[in-house]
């Protein structure tokens, strides 16, 4: 199939087991939240979907190509947003942008109209020109952001994009990536924070290396605030 | 332009930007070997007599000695310096955005170290015109035909560099890498004094200097400012950049490597 699929993944560091058993999948134009406490292995699983680490067992699907056996189609199919900030601070945003674009071979006009796009998409067009460092949060996040759509994947994933940022650029940045997945790409957004999921949106709730729950936020919710349910589920007392 | 080239200047042209952003890099590269030149080498000419041996035709002075080794000093300390720069790159994610790039990665790695090579070879460059300008000089067809050993001598550094970055899991364990690579790689060759002196004083050292890659990387730096190939030396440094890119590449490998590790 399109979009993303995850079977049966698992991953030890040594005798810790950092994700167990764990299957999912994001059909084309779904927003999938990744909902976990700290240490519940969503940077594990992201490290296994972007291939810095190799799972000995399991299998994953981006956009139909197997991440093990053809790497290099599926990496060029899935589109990246990183926990930590990995723009050249020393380099404007559309060097950034570029530079990013040549590891996926694109460079010239083509590049250059895809960099335009791509930052008229996030609202970033203007700040073009401007470095990296003198970015806010939020705006460094939007350039990253930005970045990752520039050889149009079909799968964006997005590691905790909202750490660290005020709530204005939390709710923008959200709503973006919504309206993204709106576009038809497959969305898994990696948080730990209940308000950033709506209520029709697909939800994993993932503790202690298990999939503990799957499907729609709202189904997921019953009659509680996702938020109580969330605390419920992982085993916290609600604060 | 074919998405390999693409990235091959990218990539060379993000090393170099950077290394513009970092003018005091630049200059620290350049003045740690001119301190040697001018100083040390000063002070050591009286007590080291250098006699006649090749490439040397006639006696020369000890600066003229160690202008070689100090072109391979440099290559040494930046090869160190680039891999110090991807454990920093690593830890701060932009190794990341490399790694997940479709591109195979032996590929990546290798623009990385051409990068990271044509930056030492112009700082060697700038060094040997500024020995030049105190006097240091060697035959002018030398400079170009040394462009060749450099080229190998820096790659084979960088993978020396690149495999030690794939296996320090934390920027915290680098100084202490360096200082068992950098000094004994240094002192344990014929940079500062020709082998045939370390064999006078110990057939062991002598024994540990003659199989150093960096002895050869050096030899072959020497020999090539004077128009020469020195054979032995040019295989020896071939083999040993084949062996260090090839473990660099298994190390970053994501199966096996070191590279996920860290926690």
């Amino acid at each position: 199939m399109s979009g993303l699929a995850i079977a049966n993944l698992s991953y030890s560091y040594g005798a810790k087991t950092a994700l167990e058993d764990v299957s999912l999948a994001v059909a084309p134009g779904r927003f999938c939240a990744l909902l976990g406490p700290n240490g519940a292995g969503k940077s594990t699983l992201f490290n296994l979907l972007t291939r810095l680490f190799v799972a000995p067992r399991g299998r994953i699907e981006i956009a139909g190509f197997d991440l093990a056996g053809q790497p290099r189609q599926a990496l060029a199919h899935l589109g990246i947003v990183f926990q930590q900030t990995t723009l050249d601070l020393d380099l404007t945003v559309r060097q950034n942008l570029a530079y990013f674009a040549a590891l996926h071979g694109l460079s010239g006009k083509l590049a250059a109209t895809r960099i335009d796009t791509a930052l008229d998409r996030l609202d970033m067009l203007e700040r073009a020109g401007e470095k990296a460092r003198t970015l806010n949060g939020g705006h460094r996040r939007r350039a990253e952001i930005a970045r990752a759509l520039l050889h149009a994947p079909s799968v964006l994933l997005l590691d905790e994009p909202t750490v660290g940022l005020d709530a204005a650029a939390r709710q923008a940045i959200t709503a973006h990536v919504h309206d993204l997945a709106q576009e038809g790409i497959s969305v898994l957004w990696a948080t730990h924070l209940t308000d950033e999921v709506r209520a029709d949106d697909q939800l994993v709730v993932l503790h202690r290396a298990r999939v503990l729950a799957q499907g729609t936020a709202a189904a997921i919710a019953g009659d509680l605030p996702l938020a109580d349910r969330f605390l419920s589920m992982t085993g916290h007392e609600a604060a | 332009m074919t998405p390999y080239l693409t990235s091959l200047r990218a990539i060379v042209l993000r090393e170099a930007l950077r290394f513009v952003h970092q003018r005091e890099r630049f200059i620290a590269a350049l003045v740690r070997p001119l301190v040697w030149l001018l100083v040390f080498a000063a002070g050591f000419r009286a007590a080291l007599g250098i006699s006649i041996i090749p490439p040397y035709q006639t006696y020369i002075t000890y600066e003229t000695y160690i202008v070689p080794g100090l072109c391979g000093m440099i290559l040494l300390f930046n090869g160190m310096q680039s891999s110090l720069s991807l454990v920093y790159d690593r830890e701060m994610g932009s190794m990341k955005l490399l790694l997940t790039s479709p591109l195979p990665r032996w590929w990546l790695l290798l623009c990385k170290l051409l990068g990271s090579t044509a930056i030492s070879i112009l700082q060697a460059y700038a060094f040997l015109a500024i020995a030049a300008g105190f006097g240091v000089v060697a035959p002018p067809w030398g400079y170009l035909a040394v462009l060749p050993a450099l080229t190998l001598a820096g790659v084979m550094l960088g993978a020396l560099g690149l495999l030690l970055s794939s296996f320090i899991k934390q920027l915290e364990n680098f100084a202490g890498v360096m200082n068992f690579v950098i000094f004994p790689m240094f002192f344990l060759s014929s940079a500062l004094y020709p082998l045939w002196k370390m064999a006078e004083s110990s057939e062991l050292l002598y024994t540990i200097c003659a199989v150093n890659p960096f002895t050869h990387a050096v030899e072959l730096i020497r020999f090539a400012l004077y128009g020469e190939v020195n054979l032995p030396a040019l295989g020896w440094t071939l083999l040993a950049a084949a062996i260090f890119s090839a473990c660099a590449i298994w190390g970053y490998d994501p199966a096996r490597g070191q590279i996920g590790r860290r926690r």
